[in-house]
């Protein structure tokens, strides 16, 4: 066994002028990074930490964006023997008070030694500081040597073990970033060992990626596989993408790219917002497969995306899924690659009150489900009932796995990492789903996480930011996902109790609320639901019971539209 | 101050973007970094002005630094017509 230093050197070793990334950014001349580029920009990092006193096993917090200096500073957290974890940067929407506060929470948790950042950026950082806490510097990418000659065979980071920790990763909001899932150097090979094989990842492969570094599938797929497999990445930055999807074809087109990576709201969302002008020239031929993953894999969201780039070479066989997440690494399944995943309809009624899923008959109300395909070749994929007994095939459960490339556990957390296991070690991902045959069918979520636009937010840190509005009722509040068909994702809606009555007093506070809740998270609230009490319903512990009062909004929707 | 251009901008962001056809817009209410227009829709809003005003706004100037109210977006269309 080995570890990442071990294969960047090797990599190196090979072929030094490979090129490894194509950072591209919009208005600038793509940049390529060699392999030489990326072991001594790395090694200039390693080189900071190393003066900076901080000891491997240590962890460092990145908060910087895309570009190579991200790239550089994560890679010399691994040549030092750190562990790296990228926080998101500050956006312009998001509150400059928030965004310190949860940098403060990743930090009580995290206990991080050293934080890397932009000169521009080092004292909002250092504001979220208090005295006495882990962080012993910040570093600011201005502060590298521009030359710097590693000396190779003395490398902290060769000397550590395969079950060291190698990385962390967090989701957003107060509570995510206080669950670090900790991987190690092994865990993360394993899983690039059998992602790879469900791939048939080759050396012509080309990887195009918009996705963020913060999230799993960015930082796995759109990333480290990459890098350490080999493969040309064309590395575009989520910002830009965002506010121009074609440029995304416009890269798989140039660097005749073959793989790719999109959560589902992104395949409506380039279907919808890319004009033909856009696409002119564009071949996407290339792509031998566009990956469906970490959000509810719909067949509606292929079709449109099909329909819509089918003239440009797109083929029908390139949209796959995958069902992934950063505890298992990223990959769990992966759909074949060789032809389309299977779909199926299942009969409605019998799913919502018998949760299985029976194959529909002519006539009756019907589900369209699409397969995220099978258990990658190192996972065991089971489907339990509430007591952690399997279910029979088709019978809807809780998805359960084991593997060789669990997350070590949650940083710093034993007691989130205990509950987050059965007794007989099998992790509970807090999904459901059932299983026809081997093909692996995600159906929903046991736990209240709403996933909008591939992004896992907790509804309690939004309940928490609403009831901190003037006229709310503190603890009143439930926020929850419901599927929005055109967007392909889901849209957030928050109820609030409030007392007045009064028409113009309540749209005031409906503001407030979708005002803070926009600039306190990483979401834009659409839909603030304002009731009188008693409306929220709770259970007997006093927790607020999300699924009852989800279901309570639908039908006042429903009686309201009717 | 073009009026007209006012209230198409101001529709167009209320009912299609905000989901809100009742609420009112003022000149300088922030539309980016109050998160009004959050960066999922900065390309709609690009693509209506466009076929609406034929004013090219490129992806690399949707940003609070180019406009970030509905004044400096009229301003900008203005200049550029």
């Amino acid at each position: 066994m080995t570890t990442l230093t071990h294969i960047l050197l090797q990599s190196y070793q090979r072929d030094p002028d490979r090129v490894a990334v194509v950072v591209q950014h919009a208005g600038q001349p793509d940049r390529l990074v060699t392999s030489r580029d990326l072991l001594e920009g790395a090694s200039r990092y390693a080189q900071a930490y190393h003066q900076a006193g901080i000891q491997p096993g240590e962890v460092v917090i990145l908060i910087l964006q895309h570009g190579e200096d991200l790239i550089y500073s994560f890679f010399g957290a691994v040549l030092g023997g750190q562990i790296p974890s990228i926080m998101p940067f500050l956006t312009e929407k998001l509150s400059p008070e928030r965004y310190r506060a949860d940098l403060s929470a990743l930090i009580g948790i995290t206990r991080p030694s050293a934080i890397v950042t932009y000169p521009e950026f080092e004292a909002e950082v250092r504001s979220a500081l208090k005295q006495g806490d882990s962080v012993r510097a910040v570093l600011n990418t201005g502060g590298m040597a521009s030359r710097f000659q590693p000396d190779l065979s003395r490398l902290p980071g060769l000397e550590r073990s395969p079950d060291d920790i190698v990385l962390l990763q967090h989701s957003s909001g107060t509570t995510g970033l206080q669950k670090g899932v900790a991987l190690s150097h092994r865990a993360v090979l394993n899983q690039l060992d059998a992602y790879s094989q469900a791939l048939g990842l080759n050396s012509e492969d080309v990887i195009v990626s918009w996705l963020p570094l913060y999230h799993d599938m960015g930082l796995i797929a759109g990333f480290l596989m990459p890098v350490l497999r080999d493969v040309k990445l064309v590395l575009l930055s989520p910002f830009d993408w965002v506010r121009a999807p074609y440029r995304l074809m416009q890269a798989v087109s140039e660097y005749k790219g073959t793989l790719s990576w999109l959560p589902n709201f992104a395949y409506n969302f380039c279907a919808q917002k890319i004009r033909d002008r856009q696409l002119e020239g564009v071949d996407l031929s290339s792509w031998r497969a566009v990956i469906n993953c970490s959000e509810p894999v719909r067949w509606e969201s292929h079709q449109l995306f099909y329909e819509r780039f089918k003239s440009y070479g797109l083929r029908l066989n390139a949209l796959q899924t995958c069902y992934a997440m950063a505890e298992n690494v990223f990959g769990v399944t992966q759909s074949n690659l060789n032809s389309q995943p299977v779909v199926e309809e299942i009969d409605s009624e019998a799913y919502l009150t018998e949760r299985v899923a029976r194959p529909a008959q002519d006539g009756r109300p019907a589900l369209k489900m699409m397969s995220s395909g099978r258990a990658i070749s190192n996972t065991q994929v089971r489907v339990l009932n509430d007591k952690h007994r399997d279910v029979p095939e088709r019978v809807v459960g809780e998805i359960a796995l084991r593997s060789d490339c669990m997350l070590t556990g949650y940083y710093n957390r034993p007691d989130a990492t205990q509950k987050a296991f059965t007794r007989d070690g099998w992790y509970l991902t807090g999904d459901y789903g059932y299983l026809v045959g081997e093909e692996l069918f995600v159906s929903g979520r046991k736990k209240d996480m709403i996933i909008v636009g591939g992004k896992n937010i907790y509804p309690q840190d939004l309940e928490s930011i609403a009831s901190q509005v003037p006229g709310v009722h503190p603890g009143r509040v439930v926020a929850f996902g419901i599927y929005n068909e055109e967007a392909g994702t889901e849209d957030v809606v928050l109820v609030a109790e409030v007392d007045t009555e009064d028409g113009p007093e309540r749209q005031q506070i409906a503001d407030a609320v979708r005002q803070a809740v926009t600039r306190n998270s990483a979401i834009a609230l659409r839909n603030v639901y304002l009731v009188s009490p008693p409306w929220i319903i709770k259970t007997s512990s006093g927790k607020t019971a999300r699924s009852a009062n989800r279901d309570k909004y639908l039908k006042e929707m429903a009686k309201r539209d009717a | 101050m073009d009026d007209a251009m006012f209230n198409t901008l101001s529709e167009y962001i209320t009912a299609k973007i905000l989901k809100q056809p009742g609420r009112s817009l003022n000149l300088q209410e922030p539309l980016i970094s109050g998160g009004l227009i959050d960066s999922f829709s900065l390309v709609d809003l690009a693509l209506f002005v466009e076929d609406t005003f034929g004013v090219h706004i490129d992806d690399t100037e949707l940003n609070a630094d180019t406009f970030d109210n509905l004044e400096q977006l009229i301003s900008l269309i203005e200049a550029r017509r």
